[in-house]
């Protein structure tokens, strides 16, 4: 009973970079922009995180940092894709492209270098509630930021006039536009967000999960994140099960160790990997229904008055 | 505020224009980069563009690095050609390198012509077989290539780590994951004696010129450009959609797989953790700034092989982190897709506050 709780209790850490970096590309998504930079704001918020946190001896600190600097690279994706109205798929690899080199040139001085990262904070009356209070309530605060983050963009896409609009524009920007909506400007708005949601996530990585910086510490979990949208045909719920999953999976290999299953690190480290391909093969299984729940305007850039 | 108005006609000025624009931005910024750390930017830019192919052995180097970046850029300008989204020339290549040293160190004791020929072999046949996958995929299961070949390059990695850590290990190796050193039957010749160029240079151009050859000559070359333009058109006109995307990626993978092939069998001569440096994603910066063809992929893999030297020069001569290889590149990529803008595209400022809402509702169709 110790060991599922303790493997449940991992299975949310690992599964909250996830959860974040895909609530942001998933409002992302929803205007019709697919931005494939994720791992590159991704790996740009770990880097400015722990630096700033180095630094100033603050996580806060560190955490705002990271933030900043996704969206700070999420803008310069928006312009290419956005104004410019470039390919989306190239624009997405460029940023990842350029977020991977770029934050291995400003963290080339870091690497070594640890810090007192997250701790678990208890939240009082709700982590005394047996199994579900220490898997989901004794742990450290970022954690709980996810939670919030899931509920407000539920919550947000469900029930407000601002997830109307951002789901109107994702499905016809033309007529949005038509009505008065300004497109673009929504747009700017999703892609920041996506990538404050990366800068997090990253920060998340090394601020509390692994409190320390390493070259492409992000290992594909943004492209893993791409993929969990996918699989959660654009809707909430099914993300934060799906990253729930896939943090069970990126696990797994810890779990079968302390079994005393004898096998090589590195055979059992393409576990997330397959697992998010064995994922896009029971999801696209039907294309139609995919389809059906895409936003119809995803990748096609809208240039207004042209 | 700036707007964009579509050209009546795309600038083939800028088409070309655009490469050069990007690589002057760069520069620029390298300057400033270099100034706001307190270094000489003159000496850094030297450092990075001109020492390192000062001489015989500097341009042996960079023909040294053109060879995978060459190879992989050439099956990736295929696929792109067809719109078919290929992110997996590093697993293919790893593959590769992977297939190619399983068959040298079964074919150590060995010696004769064919060795070598059957090696890489081998390794285009792994290179393939990882592509195969993904073209399964999608054909058959509509996953999303880009998704699906990213997963499959950490795959691959890891499987290529778990074999120079385990059955491909040399039991010699006091304890490094390498394997052993293949025999000399099994290494490629060297082009200019007594540099380390090697024949893997020869296969680069040898695929540029099959690329050209392919879509200037061929049918299959044009039924991949009507594929990439218009997959609709692509499917009345009766070119099979799904045999050209076999097609696409299977050249990919061949071309990667011969790249790492080339990788261990010419300057490293054995299985490394590390036989790539990123070559299947450099490529993909290759086959954007050389313009998808072939001349401007070769000259496209000159300049980013340079950066993979002028990093490493920067790194001794003026202790600049080594990244600044990956750094430069990506700032290639961003000014290059910036500037492409401009080839569909001219900025015109907007004169009036807004727009009426009826000239919206009429040019709204003619965007589809």
């Amino acid at each position: 009973m110790e060991l599922i709780i303790n493997v449940l209790a991992a299975t949310v850490v690992a599964g909250t970079p996830l959860l974040l970096v895909a609530l942001g590309e998933l409002i992302c998504e929803r205007s019709g922009v697919l931005n494939l930079g994720q791992e590159g704001m991704m790996l740009m918020g770990a880097v400015a995180g722990f630096a700033a946190a180095l630094s100033s001896g603050s996580l806060l600190v560190g955490v705002a940092a990271a933030i900043v600097a996704g969206i700070g690279m999420s803008l310069l994706f928006a312009f290419m894709a956005v104004t410019l109205a470039a390919n989306q798929y190239a624009a997405g690899l460029a940023l990842t492209i350029f977020g991977t080199g770029l934050s291995a040139f400003l963290g080339a001085g870091f690497v070594g270098s640890s810090i007192e990262g997250f701790s678990r904070v208890a939240i009082p009356l709700l982590s005394d509630i047996p199994v579900l209070g220490r898997v989901f309530f004794d742990q450290d605060p970022l954690v709980y930021v996810s939670f919030v983050a899931f509920a407000g963009v539920a919550l947000f896409l469900r029930y407000s006039r601002g997830g109307l609009l951002l789901r109107a524009i994702g499905e016809d920007p033309e007529a949005a536009n038509a009505n008065g909506l300004q497109v673009l400007l929504v747009r700017y708005l999703a892609v920041a967000f996506g990538g404050g949601m990366a800068g997090l996530a990253g920060a998340y990585l090394s601020l509390a999960y692994t409190p320390l910086w390493t070259e492409n510490m992000t290992a594909g979990r943004g492209w893993i994140a791409l993929a969990l949208v996918v699989f959660a045909t654009w809707r909430p719920e099914r993300l934060i099960l799906g990253a729930y999953l896939f943090g069970a999976a990126s696990i797994l290999h810890l779990v079968l160790q302390g079994l005393g299953w004898k096998s090589s690190t590195e055979l059992l480290a393409m576990l997330p990997y397959l697992v998010t391909i064995l994922m896009l093969i029971l999801l696209s299984w039907n294309p139609a229904r995919t389809r059906l729940n895409t936003p119809l305007s995803l990748g096609q850039p809208y240039r207004p008055g042209c | 505020m700036l707007l964009l108005e579509r050209r009546p006609v795309a600038s083939s000025l800028m088409r070309w224009a655009s490469p050069l624009l990007a690589l002057i931005l760069t520069i620029i910024t390298g300057f400033v980069l270099f100034l706001v750390m307190g270094k000489d930017p003159v000496e850094g830019l030297k450092f990075f563009f001109i020492t390192p192919v000062s001489d015989l052995s500097g341009l042996s180097e960079l023909g040294l690095k053109m060879a995978p970046l060459l190879l992989c850029a050439a099956g990736l300008t295929v696929c792109y050609r067809a719109r078919v989204w290929n992110i997996g020339a590093e697993g293919h290549f790893l593959m590769g390198a992977l297939g190619a040293s399983a068959m040298a160190i079964q074919l150590s004791e060995s010696s004769g012509f064919w060795v070598l020929p059957l090696v890489l072999l081998t390794g285009v046949l792994a290179g393939m077989l990882w592509a195969a996958i993904a073209a399964g995929l999608k054909t058959h299961l509509h996953c999303n290539e880009i998704l699906t070949t990213i997963m499959l390059n950490y795959i691959a990695l890891n499987l290529l780590l778990f074999t120079v850590h385990g059955p491909l290990k040399d039991p010699f190796g006091f304890g490094f994951p390498q394997s052993v050193m293949f025999s000399d039957s099994a290494l490629l010749p060297a082009l200019i004696p007594g540099t380390r160029l090697h024949l893997g240079l020869a296969f680069g151009l040898l695929a540029a010129v099959a690329v050209w050859v392919l879509f200037a000559r061929s049918f299959i070359g044009f039924q991949l450009n009507v594929a990439g333009q218009d997959h609709r058109a692509a499917a009345f006109a009766g070119f099979g959609v799904r045999r050209l995307t076999w097609f696409a990626f299977l050249v990919g993978g061949a071309t990667a797989g011969l790249a790492g092939a080339s990788e261990v069998t010419g300057p490293i001569g054995q299985l490394v953790p590390q036989v790539s440096p990123g070559y299947g994603y450099t490529a993909i910066i290759v086959v954007f700034l050389g313009r998808m063809n072939a001349l401007g992929i070769v000259a496209a893999s000159a300049l980013l092989a340079l950066t993979f030297i002028g990093g490493e020069m920067l790194q001794i001569a003026m202790h600049m982190p080594k990244a600044v290889t990956g750094l430069f590149q990506g700032l290639l990529l961003f000014y290059l897709l910036t500037c492409d803008a401009f080839i569909h595209y001219r900025i015109r400022r907007r004169k009036t506050a807004l727009q009426p809402l009826s000239a919206a509702v009429t040019t709204a169709p003619q965007e589809a």
